[in-house]
Order: structure tokens, then sequence, then C-alpha cells
């Protein structure tokens, strides 16, 4: 049993328009996401802003309600848990936000916004409490005096550092990251991201980072899941995946990321995707991805492929993809079958 | 005779300090925990921050020496007034009861036709600074006692209509649906109707005098405070830190005493400042019209409208004073909420 099993997972938001609030549409942000977590990876969620990876993030914890699916974590159904047991989910699974700005309360010190949980959760007294704040501004690397202070005498990164320090303080076993470092300087993000990967060691953390930036995910990633208009493309080990993407688009998407070496830079070949991200509110039919898709036939236009493990040498372990042409591998050459590939066709088709 | 031997040198070869201990702090984490739990080291707090910024605003601390030389006089006065409203009672001469206030030369009620040749009262003089009015009483004890009235109204009017507005605001707000629509829509016909009209609606019903005015102008009030603790609720309730407080297993009570209200009510503050200088003209108008503070109670308003029918006589000083005593406050009130207004927005920040 994986730590975090999640099936399925939909979140719609509905469309209201006139004076009567009336529901007039939907826009489909997360449609149909399924994946595992084993204990002590990263998994990394990558894709396009508004693709619906922070919304996953967010329905994970149940801050905003799925609309359907099953979240499971350590077994225990998070969607349908009972008050007592969220509250206990609530301790095990916590989140870092992406703006360090807003995800403070500017108007309490820093001691009460990372020991809130303490609070809430009624664990241990005063005494203890300060304690384990002071312990936990030391570990994310913060002096135990700073936690008089407020948020607004501290920078960015520290400020990240005490989101950190928040989300640690109940020993929690999964983090969800949401784009943790985006809105931090170059020059920080480093520190952060190794500040990570250390408590990851430390407390044997499980993590779903969340982000936009290729390099950041790879860097940080045991297995990236690629998102695209709400649906995942395509899973795999992160070392397997930036060398032999599969599916287009994930191929698109790496072959937007700078490589540090001007000549193999200037001379590789950048995939440019046409058009923009359709509206999630109206998505295309067939494969959310057709209508940029540099390889769509029509059977792409049909039915959105199935979600499933491409087996082979070039593959990763646990590589799944949805696509009816995906990129195979043989002796390092790439090639892309004229057939499509027949496990992703829908069920009454296959 | 001194020992050579047992001197040191204070200072090594290169200026350093010998005798002192070293300042390099040997203690433990928890040591230095404890110590600054329990001397509170006082850091910047958001109060001394928006202090600060005030401090630099001359306008704004010229409004705050306003307010509080007129707040000043409306707390001796009243207390005057009731020691000499008890001294009137008790005696049972009429010439008894001539009691000079505490700040004010003169008993503002006493008549004195004497300094009123032709009843048109005199015009300012070394013992009647601020002249006197119709009946002989001094403009400048009048004023005085009048600013008992004018702090009454703005401080109770303005803390009736903050009372209803923080009732109605936050629930509004926070649960947001059918009941934010009816809230909203009531305000909406608060603002609708014309204001004074509404008031004297309010005094018709209630009847005069002048603890009726703080009634009716309190009442009317609610609808701008409820609109702005909503307003800044919708917008703090989706911050992140609120989000965060969630994931910890923070409930409602929690959400809104911690994090949403501490958030929303600078502006509140802001507009209480403004409310008070609203309500002191709005009370000074209806004593104009003579609906509010009745004879011989003294009140700017009264005095103004009294003044009117004289003032082709040429008594410009009954009118002066009083109307100075208004637009003065009122300045005041005005100008520290915008100072206030200023100092509290984040994105002013040098």
């Amino acid at each position: 049993m994986s730590l975090l099993e999640v099936s399925d997972l939909r979140k719609h938001f509905p469309i209201r328009t006139g004076v009567l609030k009336r529901t007039t549409g939907w826009v489909y942000a997360v449609d149909g996401v399924s994946f595992d977590v084993e204990k002590g990876e990263t998994m990394g969620l990558v894709g396009e802003s508004g693709g619906g990876k922070s919304t996953v993030g967010r329905a994970l914890l149940r801050l905003t309600p799925a609309t359907g699916g099953n979240v499971t974590f350590e077994g225990i159904n998070v969607m349908k848990a009972s008050r007592g047991e969220m509250q206990k989910l609530r301790s095990d699974m916590q989140i870092v936000f992406q703006d360090p700005y807003a995800s403070l309360n500017p108007r309490m010190r820093v001691r009460d916004i990372v020991g809130e949980g303490l609070v809430i959760h009624d664990v241990g007294t005063d005494a203890e409490r300060k304690k384990r704040v002071a312990e936990l501004m030391d570990i994310v690397g913060l002096s135990p005096e700073q936690a008089e202070r407020y948020p607004h005498e501290f920078s960015g990164g520290q400020r990240q550092r005490i989101g950190i320090a928040r989300a640690l303080a109940l020993n929690p076993k999964l983090i969800i990251l949401d784009e943790p470092v985006s809105a931090l300087d170059v020059s920080i993000r480093a520190q952060v991201l190794n500040l990570l990967e250390d408590l990851q060691d430390e407390f044997d953390l499980t993590y779903v980072f969340v982000s936009h930036d290729l390099s950041v995910v790879k860097h940080i990633s045991d297995r990236v899941a690629v998102m695209y208009l709400g649906k995942l493309v395509e899973i795999s080990d992160s070392a397997v995946l930036y060398d032999f993407p599969q599916h287009p688009y994930t191929e698109a998407l790496l072959s937007a990321v700078p490589i540090p070496d001007p000549q193999t830079e200037r001379s590789r070949k950048r995939i440019m995707l046409e058009g923009d991200v359709p509206s999630p509110a109206d998505p295309p039919k067939g494969c959310v991805f057709h209508p940029r898709c540099p390889r769509a036939q029509e059977i792409c236009t049909t039915a959105m492929p199935r979600h499933v493990p491409t087996p082979g040498a070039d593959a990763g372990e646990r590589h799944e993809v949805a696509c009816y042409f995906p990129a195979r591998f043989k002796d390092g050459q790439r090639f892309v079958a004229d057939e499509p590939f027949r496990d992703a066709l829908p069920e009454d088709q296959a | 005779m001194a020992k050579w031997d047992s001197v040191k040198p204070e200072r090594d070869l290169y200026g350093s300090n010998l005798t002192e201990t070293p300042t390099v702090d040997a203690r433990r984490t928890e040591e230095v925990v404890e110590e600054t739990v329990e001397t509170g080291a006082k850091p910047l707090g958001l109060w001394a921050d928006t202090w600060r910024r005030l401090k630099r605003n001359k306008l704004a601390l010229v409004g705050l020496g306003i307010i509080i030389v007129f707040l000043s006089i409306g707390v001796v006065e009243t207390a005057f007034y009731q020691a000499h409203l008890h001294i009137r009672s008790s005696s049972d001469t009429r010439a008894n009861s001539h009691v000079a206030g505490y700040l004010a030369p003169y008993d503002p009620n006493e008549v004195n036709y004497a300094l009123s040749p032709q009843g048109v009262g005199s015009p300012p003089s070394w013992k009647h600074p601020f002249g006197t009015d119709f009946l002989g009483r001094d403009v400048l004890s009048r004023v005085l006692i009048a600013t008992r009235i004018a702090m009454l109204v703005g401080i109770i009017a303005v803390a009736i209509a903050l009372t209803l507005g923080l009732l109605l605001g936050p629930i509004s707000g926070y649960y947001g649906g059918a009941i934010d629509s009816v809230i909203m829509r009531i305000a909406d016909i608060f603002f609708a109707f014309p204001y004074i009209l509404f008031v004297l609606l309010i005094m018709s019903v209630l009847g005069q005098g002048f603890q009726n005015v703080f009634i009716a102008i309190g009442v009317l009030g609610w609808a701008s405070f409820a609109r702005i603790v909503r307003g800044q609720i919708l917008s703090v309730k989706s911050m992140e830190y609120v989000e965060a407080a969630r994931a910890q297993g923070a409930g409602d009570v929690r959400i809104i005493f911690r994090h949403v209200l501490p958030n929303s009510m600078a502006p509140v503050y802001v507009a209480v400042a403004m409310a008070i200088g609203g309500a002191i003209v709005t009370e000074a108008a209806l004593s104009y019209l003579g609906i509010g503070v009745q004879p011989p109670e003294s009140s700017w308003g009264l005095m103004i409208a009294e003044s009117v029918q004289y003032l082709a006589s040429g008594n410009w000083w009954w009118l002066l004073f009083p109307s100075l005593a208004l637009t003065t406050t009122v300045f005041g009130f005005i100008s520290f909420g915008n100072g206030l207004r200023d100092a509290t927005d984040p994105k002013l920040k040098e």
C-alpha cells in the first residue's frame, strides 16, 4: 500500500452567472487524476499555469472539496474522513504555500504562527510548545529569538522557512509543497531546496512537489507527473522522464527548459506549441492536447486516451502515459509508431 | 605597595581587551530561549509600525492634536456639567445657579441683558473674548459646553453604528450566500434614502432630545461599516494564511477571530475617525433644523442657527466661533483618519 493513493480525482468549479447565480457551466480544473506516492519519495507535479496542479494539492488536503474521486492516506479515505479522523489527518498532511508574503498572518508573531498547530491539536504545555517552536526555528535555520518577531520583519526566503517550520510542527508524514520556491530569488531558491531535501532525509518525509519549473522538479523529484488541462498525461521516474519523454506535451515542455551550455542550447531543436492552452471550461473533445499536438491524428479527436503503463526497456519502472502515439526508444533511437498504441484506446475500441 | 606581578595589562599589543570576559554566548539554545521568553523582547509590532509612519505625517498629527484638545474639553465640561446640574437642582434660587465651567469663564446659560444692548449681543471684548449673544450669554462658554454634545454625538453615535456594522458585516462576508444578499440589500436601502430625511423620520418616531439624535445617527451609520467589514473579510478569507490555518486544523471560530477579523480592521479604524467627524456635522445640521439639541442646551449647530437670524445686525462673532469650532473638530477627525489610512496601507510603504 502506498502512503498516498489518488484515484480519479476530479475538481470542477461551477461558473455562475446572472443575478440568480445559476450554474451555466463548469471549469474542469482537475479531471480524473490518478497517482500513487510511496513513503519517503518526492512526487513532482508539473504543468503550465492553469493546468490544475495547485488544485490537486489543495484537494489532497481537502482544503477545497473535490467533486469526485478518492484520496487515500495510509488507508484512510481523506474525502470521507469524519471530523475526528480529519483532525488526525491534518497533523499528518501539511502544506507549504507559494507566496511567503500571503501565507503568514501579518498580525501574529512567528512563534504563534509556527505554534498554532500545537495549540489547535492541544500538544504539550505552554513551556513545551515554546521549546518545540524554538526547536523548529533551529531546524529550518532561523534563530529561536526571531520567533518573537512579526513576519514583515523577515525576507522572502526567511518567511518561506517559517512556512516550512509551521508545516513541520506537528511531525507530518506528507507535505504538499505548492510552488515553494517560485516566489523566491534564484539565489535563495537553492538554499530552500537544500533545506527541504535535508528535512526529508532527517524526518523521513514524503513530498508532493507542485511546480511549473522543470529544472527544480528534476532536481528534487524521484518521480514526476505531467499535467495538462486538468489531466495527467505522463508519469514516470524523474530520470527516465527527462531523458525519454513519451508524451508530446512532455517533449514540448522539456524542450523549453534552458540548458546551461550555449552550444547545446543553440543546436537543439525546440518544439514550439501552437496556440494557447484551451479554456478548462470548454476542453477539446477527444485528447485534450490534440489541437496543439504535432502528432495528432484523427483518432485523437474521438476520445481521451487511457492512462496506461507503457512497458519496455526504454520506459521507467512505473512509466505511464496517456497518448495514442507515444514516442518510443529502441537502441537509443527515438521513433513514433504509425499505429495507435492499443492499450491507450478506450475500452470499447480496444 | 602594588604587587606589579599581579597587575595584568588591560589591553594586549593589538588593542584587544584582555580583562573583559569573552562576549560570545556559550549558552545552549534552550537557555537563550528561556531567557527571551522571560524578558519578552519587544520587536516592532504592526501598531508600532503604523504609529512610526503616522508620526511622519504632519497633517495627521495636527488632526490628532485637535482631537485630543476637543476631547479633553468635552471630558472636562462633562464633569462640570454633572456638578452644575447638581447645584442647579439643589439650590432654590436662580441666582445661585450661576456657576462658571471648569474651562468656561461664565455659566453658559447665564442670561444677562446688560451684555446685550438692543438685544443683539455685544462684540468680542477682553471680558468676553468671543462676544455675547442676544441674551447676553457668553459665546466662549457656550462653545466650550457645546463641545460636550459634539464629542458625545461623535462617540456614541459611531459606537452604535460600529456595533451594528461589526455584527452584521462579518456574518455577511464570512458566510456569504443568502444571508449576505439579505444584509447587503438592507444596507442598500439605508444608502438609497436621503440621509437627513431618514434621520428626520427616525427623530419623528423617537421624539426630540439629544439622546435620540445619537440613536438616529448611529442606526443610520451601520450600513457603511458593515460594507467595509464585509469587503475586507471577503478579501482576507481567501488569503493563503487562512488556508494555512485550515490546513493546521483550525475551526471557523479560530479562523474568524485569530486570522480574518484582526486583518480586516485597519480600514474600519479609518472609517471610525471619518464617521465621528460626519456624525458631529449631522448633529449640527439637525440642531440647525431645530430637531436636534433643544435650547437652552447649547450645541454648535444650535448656536449657528440662532446666530443666523441676527446676522443682518452684523454680529459675526456669534456665527464665527461655533462654526470655527465645528470645522476645526471635523477637520481634525478627517485629517487624522486620512493619515491613519496612509499609515495602515502597506502598499504605501516607503
